[in-house]
């Protein structure tokens, strides 16, 4: 029914990592319950690690490298982000944040998006709700309930034997596609160029 | 087309040598070399100012008088005056001063700053960066052009029956050009007033300048001033240059890697690779800037960024030769050919008194005619 694009990001910092596995996992589950409903779903990862040298470089010079300006591009113009990062030091990764910093302010507002995050034990799962969730929240991101955690041992046997690893997966996805469905950012046109309205170039303080 | 140099006068330790240059000497540099500008045959010299170490020209119009005696041709320009924290009443005073001492070689260039604690140093809010650029800008424009001025604002004390001394020299106010590195709001107001548009082009991917002058030149003609080949477009540029290209990498590298700007980021070769930095020979600069035309329409003012990240005197000296007698010439001729004749040259003193007595005299001639009739 509608073209949407998923754009899925990922700061693992290994390759291959399992934030990047958990990442593929989230983008897959949502995709096919957008292709259910009959949408054309495109997915686009974003890996972090690829692009660390050019976030550091547009931290110090203020502009984005073409590669980095166009993986910016491929977030901003998504229906839909899922964001992913290892927990490190009791919060997402340097380069997760770094990432968000160089973005412009204001070009992630209303934007639907899927909070996920991996650590060696699920002592750091609440890093999601005291950490990203906040991050989102100052970006006014349309950020879906349910965040997933994985720890090491999700990977393998069910640890969680009651809500396992896939469930919460589905359960995440199934909220985020709710709110890209739902969501009207995608319709509505963004100009940067646009000049703020009752702008008026010779007026008392720029305005008329 | 004109050519020079702008300089934001930084005091930066040699990183080769560890030695920091004083204040005094470093003073004492930009005037000798605004003096050697002249000498090597450019056309315009461009001064920063900033309120905040380490950098020394808080005074501009005091370093431009200077200049102003010590040469005969150079036009003295800004880079950039600050409009947002800067009284447009002092602004006014200082440049029609500066004009009539230069004779009328003076234009300014506005910007709005961005160190954040200079707005609250002078009693404005960074905040309020764009609002104070555009009503500051609205008074002095009238305060060059209206001999008396009852004027209220929002940021500013009201003024009635208020004259701005000196008036302009010959009742030509001083061309103005506005920098920008990223507002729209900012090159609207440029064109809405046709005045020129100048992009520091030396941070930031030519396709962001692309845009940003494109938006410049068709808001130009939208105001009626011309059409968008038309605007008043400079450019800045960045250049380090020795007979062989190799040599030149070499020399730089060190300058490069630990400016403060953009050291410790982007390699040398990746940063030229994005932006106008050149390193090398005369003829990759003559090649590199011959071309800036091809992405952002046929302009009138290039300057270039020559003595900064800590090079001493003696090598920005030699710099300025190798610009001025190598590959400013070069570049005046090819930039020449195939200029359209409709592109104007950058508005001067002369040509806006010319322009100013043809419309006087068109004005006296419309008075005859209905008087006669």
């Amino acid at each position: 029914m509608a073209e949407r694009t998923i754009a899925v990001i990922s700061a693992g910092l290994s390759k291959p990592s399992s934030t990047r596995l958990l990442a593929d996992r989230l983008g897959d589950a949502a995709a096919r319950r957008l292709i259910e409903r009959g949408d054309t779903v495109k997915v686009e990862v974003i890996e972090l690690r690829d692009l660390a040298h050019d976030i550091t470089n547009n931290l110090l010079t203020g502009f984005p490298s073409s590669q980095l300006e166009s993986a910016i591009e491929k977030v901003l113009t998504a229906d839909g982000v899922i964001a992913v990062t290892p927990i490190f030091t009791a919060s997402y990764n340097g380069l997760f944040k770094s990432f968000f910093d160089i973005i412009e302010p204001g070009s992630l507002i209303d934007m639907p998006v899927l909070l996920a995050a991996t650590g060696g034990t699920a002592r750091h799962s609440l890093a999601i709700d005291y950490a990203l969730r906040p991050l989102f929240a100052y970006l006014h991101a349309d950020v879906a309930s349910t965040g997933v955690f994985a720890s090491t041992d999700d990977w393998g046997s069910d640890e969680d034997g009651v809500k396992p690893l896939p469930e919460r997966i589905d359960r995440a996805a199934e909220e985020l596609v709710g709110l890209v469905t739902r969501s009207t950012r995608s319709k509505v046109l963004h100009d940067p160029w646009a000049l703020p309205a009752g702008f008026r170039p010779n007026g008392p303080a720029g305005l008329e | 087309m004109q050519f020079g140099i702008f300089t934001v006068g930084d005091v930066t330790p040699d990183p080769t040598t560890g030695r920091e240059p004083t204040e005094h000497e470093r003073i004492k540099a930009i005037l000798t070399i605004a003096q050697k500008a002249e000498e090597v045959g450019l056309d315009v010299f461009a001064l920063g100012e900033h309120h905040n170490p380490p950098f020394i020209p808080s005074s501009p119009t005091t370093m431009l008088g200077y200049i102003a005696a010590k040469t005969e041709k150079l036009i003295l320009s800004t880079s950039t005056t600050l409009i947002t924290t800067n009284d447009p009443v002092k602004i006014a005073e200082d440049f029609a001063t500066l004009q009539h001492i230069s004779d009328g070689r003076t234009d300014i260039m506005l910007g709005r700053g961005n160190t954040g604690p200079v707005y609250p140093w002078f009693g404005q809010d960074i905040r309020q960066g764009i609002p104070l650029a555009i009503e500051h800008y609205a008074l002095l424009n009238r305060l060059f052009r209206e001999d008396v001025v009852d004027w209220s604002g929002k940021f500013r004390t009201p003024l009635q029956g208020f004259t701005a001394t000196p008036r302009p020299l010959d009742d030509v106010p001083p061309f103005v050009w506005h920098g920008s590195i990223r507002s729209p709001e900012i090159a609207e107001q440029a064109a809405f007033y046709g005045d020129g548009f100048f992009a520091n082009n030396i941070f930031w991917p030519k396709e962001h300048y692309m845009r940003l002058i494109g938006y410049y030149r068709q808001r130009f003609e939208h105001y009626g001033h011309g059409t968008a080949a038309q605007a008043i477009v400079g450019l800045g540029g960045q250049a380090f240059i020795r007979k062989n290209s190799q040599d030149a990498k070499d020399e730089f590298r060190p300058y490069f890697d630990q400016a403060p700007v953009y050291g410790n980021g982007p390699s040398m070769e990746e940063f030229t690779e994005q932006t106008p930095l050149t390193v090398g020979s005369p003829q990759e600069v003559i090649d590199r800037y011959a071309s800036m035309r091809d992405y952002y329409g046929d302009y009138q003012r290039q300057l270039f960024l020559m003595d900064h990240a800590g090079l001493p005197l003696k090598t920005v000296l030699e710099q300025l030769d190798i610009l001025g007698e190598e590959v400013v010439p070069v570049l005046r001729k090819e930039l020449a050919v195939n200029r359209p004749a409709e592109v104007p040259d950058a508005p001067t003193h002369a040509s806006l008194l010319a322009a100013k007595k043809t419309r006087d005299a068109a004005a006296a001639e419309q008075q005859l005619v209905s008087q006669e009739a």
